[in-house]
């Protein structure tokens, strides 16, 4: 009883939430919105016995890519209105009518997966944590560490593309190295 | 509730991520409906563990996470590369291939 109201409770909140994402036209709402639909995401997995991976739902979607997303939003002008002009409405249509008959060939595809046997079964008496780490560190011990690796390379990455001329520091200079600096700085984006 | 009822959510919720990948011009709230498809995955890839008795589901569900966050991380870096070189993040504004 209790596993269903909370179900269609967040699942009605979680449908709602993304849909103001995907239609609104205000960035800071798509913003708000989509942090509070990962938050109500994360109620799934606690409902499904995967405490863990609720858990890291929340840190990792609503502590650190929704940061991100903030710290990214103050370097475009989209807190005001998106302006999107929709100008190949054909297109739309025909994307839309493929994926729609994909479903349809979803859902009337043989289960395959009906007698599936458990790889690495649940052990309850364990708790989902200490499983969770039994499984990740044994049978998926290189896969973590490559995905260890990927975010290094992404964390670099990402400081090395967004740190591109930022070596001049605002705060170290006066007033009027900081007007003839800006000035320089449109000269160069006239040239081009 | 069963297996079925969780994979029709994820299906839903899927399809709205993927209705905003069609509709969305503006590449900050093409990032955010991309975020929604994997969120999405990863519900069903939990019901499965869920309901097979079976962790590998969730394995898979955390390796999601952590490409959800390196494209993150990727693709702002180059988002706002892109923004200062041409001054807009509107898909239409910036296609400078034309065939």
């Amino acid at each position: 009883m209790f596993e269903i109201v909370a179900f269609y409770l967040f699942a009605f909140l979680v449908i709602a939430m993304f849909s103001i994402t995907v239609f609104t036209n205000n960035a800071l709402y798509a913003l708000s919105s989509l942090a509070a639909g990962m938050i109500f995401i994360s109620a799934f997995f606690f409902i499904l016995d995967a405490d863990f991976l609720g858990v890291v739902q929340i840190i990792v979607y609503t502590g650190a890519v929704m940061a991100l997303y903030a710290f990214g939003m103050m370097f475009f002008d989209t807190i005001s209105e998106v302006k999107e002009s929709v100008t190949n409405p054909k297109l739309t249509f025909l994307l839309s009518g493929l994926a729609a008959l994909l479903v349809v060939f979803i859902f009337v595809a043989p289960l395959i997966g009906a007698n599936a046997e458990a790889l690495y079964p649940v052990h309850p008496e364990y708790g989902n944590a200490q499983d969770v780490g039994l499984v990740l560190f044994t049978k998926y011990l290189v896969p973590f560490e490559v995905a260890a690796v990927m975010l290094l390379v992404a964390m670099i990455g990402g400081i090395i593309l967004a740190g591109k001329k930022m070596d001049i520091s605002y705060t170290e200079l006066s007033e009027k190295e900081i007007d003839d600096h800006k000035v320089d700085s449109e000269i160069a984006k006239d040239m081009k | 509730m069963t297996l079925n009822d969780y994979l029709i959510l994820s299906t839903i919720i899927f399809f709205i991520g993927m209705i905003g990948v069609i509709r969305r011009k503006n590449l900050l709230m093409l990032f955010f409906s991309t975020e929604i498809m994997l969120n999405a995955v990863n519900i069903g890839m939990a019901a499965i563990s869920k309901f097979h008795g079976d962790l590998t589901g969730q394995m898979f569900a955390f390796f999601i996470v952590a490409i959800a966050a390196s494209e993150v991380a990727i693709g702002l870096g180059l988002l706002i590369l892109l923004f200062k070189r041409k001054n807009t993040i509107d898909l239409d504004n910036i296609s400078s291939m034309r065939g």
